[in-house]
């Protein structure tokens, strides 16, 4: 028996938007576990290791983007158990806020300085 | 006077920097999640390692005391360096759930035939997915919960001493 046409653009369309939903959900993971620690190994984020940790922590990561969690949430979640140090980069806080301040009054600063050597020239 | 303005702000960035890097000094570096009062979401469920029957974490755990969790896995050397010291909680009659980290069923089982079994109940993590829920970064760790706040209060990463033990004991004694 000869299947009709549109079974067959229902089926492809399906498999496209699978295809473009699985591209989109590994992108989403590699993103977030390469701002993720690897608690375990030196110098290397979950992204980049292949310790037992790293990989059940990505397969968390997937999980939690599928059960329709945000980056943030996610974060958060991982941050009640390991801690600040678990995310790469630090959030804004009464602990952190030289480390955010310093480089924009240096870069103000600078910034300020040339124009002035310019203006004197 | 334009000379002297450079110099100034020349020494006042050096002071701030040096005031920065002396307080930096004083900050702990210390950044093990061992003392980290995290909670634990117990909606999950999990497989049984014996009959592998399908239960919610939550009935595994005293709600009103403080439980004992062990995460082992038969492929971990340490692991058999602590199991003694599991057997000597369980002769203590303190109970101890025991998490099957990332191994193959046929090798746990005959792990605890060889060994003896010190766990009151034992259950599998074939993806490590569970054990970070208990905020664990390997094997062997174990973690004691309180069941009523669901939170963890105390966590040994390695193999369990016998000063661990003697501790382990004198927490659940001070909670009974």
């Amino acid at each position: 028996m000869k299947k009709p046409k549109f079974i067959n653009l229902i089926l492809i369309f399906i498999l496209i938007f699978k295809t473009s939903y699985a591209n989109e959900l590994n992108s989403q993971v590699d993103q977030i576990t390469k701002n993720l620690r690897c608690l375990i190994c030196q110098g290397q984020s979950v992204y980049d290791s292949q310790s037992d940790f790293a990989i059940s922590m990505k397969t968390v990561v997937k999980n939690k983007l599928d059960e329709g969690k945000e980056e943030k949430e996610i974060y958060e979640y991982l941050k009640n158990k390991y801690g600040e140090w678990i995310v790469y980069e630090p959030e804004l806080n009464q602990n952190t806020f030289l480390l955010w301040l310093i480089p924009l009054i240096l870069f103000i600063f600078g910034g300020l300085l040339i124009t002035r050597k310019v203006s004197i020239k | 006077m334009k000379k002297n303005i450079k110099f100034i702000s020349l020494l006042l960035s050096l002071i701030i920097v040096f005031i920065i890097l002396l307080k930096g000094l004083n900050v702990s570096k210390d950044y093990s999640n061992e003392k980290l009062n995290s909670k634990i979401d117990f909606s999950f469920k999990v497989k049984k390692l014996f009959n592998d029957e399908v239960i919610n974490i939550e009935d595994l755990f005293n709600q009103e005391d403080l439980s004992v969790v062990n995460i082992w896995a038969s492929w971990c050397v340490p692991c058999k360096d602590e199991h003694p010291n599991l057997m000597q909680l369980k002769d203590m009659n303190i109970k101890v759930v025991g998490i099957n980290y990332k191994d193959n069923p046929k090798n746990a089982k005959n792990f605890l035939n060889l060994l003896g079994n010190p766990y009151s109940e034992i259950i599998t993590d074939k993806d490590g997915t569970k054990s970070i829920e208990f905020g664990a970064i390997g094997v062997p760790e174990t973690i004691v919960i309180n069941g009523k706040t669901k939170s963890i209060i105390k966590k040994f990463i390695g193999p369990l001493s016998n000063e661990n033990i003697i501790e382990i004991k004198s927490l659940i004694n001070e909670k009974t």
